[in-house]
């Protein structure tokens, strides 16, 4: 063997690109945009948890992003 | 050749084919590309026949996607108003069964042709970035626009103008 770590490093690279890291596509994001997946779905939920939030923490924002999780647009 | 040397090449051979499928990068349909036959991609439908020589839009869709709903009535409109001036609409949809689209379709009825694209193969191989996209053939089956999303009036507004243009081509050729 000339270059057996050479080899064995393509080897492991080309396993570890095939492990769990998938890109959903756009036309798979069905269950995505499902309602029970937005986490700003509540607005009575999402108020109190935002008033929680601010005042323990004093942060506010972050939760939720507009539109669901559809990737549309 | 040694049986270490041939499991060796063996072992590079499989390293580099792996590398180069994970590394491969998808084409999808751009500007200039042309309109492929649609019937290879086992779309479940009846496509509609004599596409030659006709401005077609192609639009994908799917029935959780909120600006495909908004682009529904205004596809209904093109169709109409252009329609008989040599457009066609085709509206592919991506849902995961067939009964969310014909759930979708009993509500926002279509004017214009859909298809379902069961097997994702048409919406793979134009690569689509974003839910609906549309592609804007010419006369001569070339992409000419391309459109991500669906953003209302503006949207609108660019189609018209865009169908208006790719119809009047005939007319300069003639």
């Amino acid at each position: 063997m000339k270059h057996p770590l050479l080899i064995l490093g393509l080897l492991i690279m080309a396993l570890a690109s095939l492990t769990g890291c998938g890109t959903v596509q756009p036309w798979e994001r069905g269950t995505l945009s499902d309602y029970t997946m937005q986490a700003d779905r509540d607005p009575l939920t999402d108020s109190m948890r935002e008033h929680v939030y601010f005042t323990r923490e004093s942060a506010a924002g972050g939760r939720g992003v507009g539109g669901g999780g559809c990737g549309c647009n | 050749m040694n049986t270490s040397s041939a499991i060796n090449r063996i072992t590079t051979l499989a390293a580099i084919a792996l590398l180069t499928l994970t590394i491969t990068a998808q084409s999808g349909w751009k500007s200039g590309s042309a309109l492929p036959d649609l019937n290879t991609y086992k779309l479940e439908g009846k496509i509609p026949v004599g596409l030659k020589g006709k401005v077609i839009l192609i639009d994908f869709w799917a029935s959780w996607c909120g600006p495909c709903k908004a682009s529904f009535p205004v596809l209904n409109e093109l169709q109409k108003e252009y329609g008989p001036k040599g457009l066609v609409v085709i509206a592919v949809n991506q849902d995961a069964t067939d009964a969310l689209m014909r759930s979708f379709l009993d509500d926002h009825p279509a004017s214009f042709t859909t298809l379902r694209d069961a097997g994702n193969r048409l919406v793979e191989a134009a690569d689509v970035q974003s839910m609906p996209s549309s592609y804007l053939f010419d006369r001569s089956g070339k992409i000419r626009f391309l459109h991500t999303g669906f953003h209302g009036e503006k949207t609108t507004a660019q189609y018209k103008k865009e169908i208006e243009q790719l119809l009047n081509e005939k007319k300069e050729t003639k």
